[in-house]
């Protein structure tokens, strides 16, 4: 799991090119987890997308890096980082779509979030305390990655902070909302999970058949909204039918410094 | 078409190919058959493009009825593999007829054998690839190992000519210590000296926790500098991770794209089918070459690949 923020930011005057065995090159642009180094891997990202190098297999963007596989035979690995160089420099201007604020509906507490009381608890808040710190906040998904459609996410208070359980549960259900020490996320798939559950959403995550799979996106912003347990069964009925509409806005100033 | 029945699906009998590259930044785990080479030759050996679907099967075989006149191929480990109650050879190309019975019987040598058919294994592919990925149900037979009473298909396509015999020198050995190269990095430098020597200079023995997400060694602990926690990022093929414990973790074919543990190396691609057939108790040591060796390496590979399609042509 990530660390935390240092108080400085951290963006290297020169990228670090790592090896990541003989398939794939690390490109690392800080050391630290912030929103303008992240922004800077996204625009890596695009512009390395875009120049459609021979024998570039695929990239996984993460917090502050950039891991490139590429396939031997087609491109000779000091081809590569010399292309790749001209690249981070071509992509300082590179432009990035505006990003958009999804709305995530979540049941809290009762059997939904059997850990809110506990979050309350450590926290010495009321478990309406926590929900209104949860959705009061916009989250920054840095990157995804760990499992099919996870979100890493940015920016939840820190006044909400929990310890994940002693003892792992067995099995926590698709959409699980937790918080994991400062981190907090939305479980996409049914799995075995550490984490304090205080709630969960009826909305799919991941579809393998959807393009792209994943619902969230790197880049764009997350924010929870607190829903009864009938709006829950109605929306999980649409999700069901295929006629939710997900809640999307552009994203405003104020969100994109943490709306808190 | 309908090529195979499962009478009985063995310990652990996935759909694999090549695996699903392009959604690692989606999360999606690239998956595929776990040993590349012995995957790769059985589609060679029927004349099938190399990124045909084949069975993986693990330890314990799966028992097949044979629905349909065809060829198949297996290669990999040796699980003392029937035809008709009759030995089924291996590393070549053998006539099957419908009504045939393919069974396994006690493992010999190795963990994983790779059974292909002309024309490969055919189910709709997700997200470009037949590979099953079963934490998360993706792929393969509704993303889960075979069950008694599936019916596998295979495609019709014309494929090459096969490749009638195998040059010797092509059939690994699979002994029971395992030498695997690394490239040192990306985060060699959160380790002491003393841990990198710990870890080139060590013997590790594969542990029970050993599957395709992942093989976890133990042995002498690798010294960090200061702690294993590091700004999450990807996960190459053969990284190993080393967690707090300092015990390396071999990282594979179903790893998560993503991960905080410290990266001392990855072990070059053309290692990882040894590791795929070493077993519980194997010895594993790590020795390190350059990236230009190891590219050197990975190309002198895939020329022999490229040989050996060449003949069958």
């Amino acid at each position: 799991m990530p660390v935390e923020p240092r108080r400085q930011a951290m963006m290297y005057e020169r990228p670090r090119f790592l090896p990541g065995g003989d398939r794939a090159l690390f490109i690392e642009l800080g050391d630290t987890i912030d929103p303008e180094l992240n922004r800077r891997v996204r625009r890596l990202l695009l512009t390395i997308q875009e120049a459609a190098l021979p024998g570039l297999v695929e990239v996984v963007p993460a917090y502050r890096s950039l891991l490139v596989y590429y396939e031997p035979r087609q491109i000779r690995r000091r081809e590569l980082r010399a292309r790749l160089d001209d690249l981070i420099h071509e992509s300082l201007t590179a432009e990035l779509a505006r990003p958009k604020v999804t709305e995530i509906p979540v049941a809290y507490g009762g059997e939904y979030g059997p850990d809110l009381g506990a979050v309350a608890d450590h926290n010495r808040l009321s478990p309406e305390e926590v929900v209104r710190l949860h959705t009061g906040a916009t989250y920054l998904i840095y990157m995804m990655g760990f499992i099919p459609g996870f979100a890493y996410l940015g920016g939840m208070s820190p006044r909400i902070a929990t310890p994940r359980l002693p003892t792992p549960r067995t099995a926590i259900p698709a959409g699980s909302v937790g918080i994991a020490g400062s981190q907090t996320g939305i479980y996409p798939a049914e799995s075995p999970a550490g984490w304090q559950v205080i709630g969960r959403t009826p909305v799919e995550l991941f579809l393998p058949r959807r393009q792209p799979p994943a619902l969230l996106q790197m880049g764009d912003y997350v924010r929870f909204v607190p829903v009864s347990d009938e709006e829950f069964h109605v929306i999980k009925k649409k999700v069901g039918q295929g006629t939710y509409k997900m809640e999307e806005t552009p994203v405003t100033q104020e969100d994109e410094s943490g709306g808190l | 078409m309908e090529v195979f029945e499962v009478v009985r699906p063995g310990f652990f009998t996935t759909i694999q190919d090549k695996g699903r590259y392009g959604y690692q930044q989606y999360g999606v785990p690239v998956s595929g058959a776990m040993d590349s080479y012995a995957h790769v030759l059985s589609n060679l050996l029927l004349g099938n493009d190399d990124g045909k679907a084949c069975l993986e099967i693990t330890l314990l075989g799966p028992c097949l009825q044979v629905l349909r006149d065809t060829a198949v191929a297996l290669t990999g480990a040796d699980l003392s593999p029937t035809l008709n109650d009759c030995p089924l050879p291996m590393w070549e190309g053998v006539e099957v007829s419908s009504g045939d019975t393919i069974s396994f019987g006690s493992q010999r040598k190795g963990c994983r054998s790779y059974l292909s058919v002309v024309g490969g294994i055919d189910v709709s592919p997700v997200m470009g690839s037949r590979s099953t990925y079963v934490r998360s149900r993706l792929g393969g037979l509704d993303g889960r190992p075979l069950q008694a009473g599936d019916r596998l298909h295979s495609s019709n396509s014309l494929g090459n000519l096969p490749l009638k015999r195998l040059p010797p020198q092509c059939i690994p050995l699979y002994s029971t210590e395992h030498r695997l190269r690394v490239v040192l990095g990306p985060q060699d430098d959160y380790f002491t000296e003393k841990g990198i020597q710990t870890f080139l200079g060590s013997q590790y023995v594969i542990s029970a926790q050993a599957d395709r997400m992942g093989c976890r060694l133990e042995g002498p602990s690798v010294e960090h500098k200061a702690g294993a926690d590091i700004i999450s990022d990807g996960i190459p093929p053969g990284a190993v991770q080393v967690p707090g414990d300092g015990l390396p973790i071999i990282m594979l074919a179903d790893r998560q794209t993503t991960g905080g543990y410290v990266k001392i190396a990855a072990v070059i691609t053309i290692d990882l089918p040894e590791l795929a057939q070493a077993e519980l108790g194997e010895i594993v040591r790590f020795s390190a070459v350059t990236e230009d060796e190891a590219y050197r390496l990975a190309t002198e590979y895939e020329q022999s690949i490229d040989r050996l399609r060449q003949r069958g042509r």
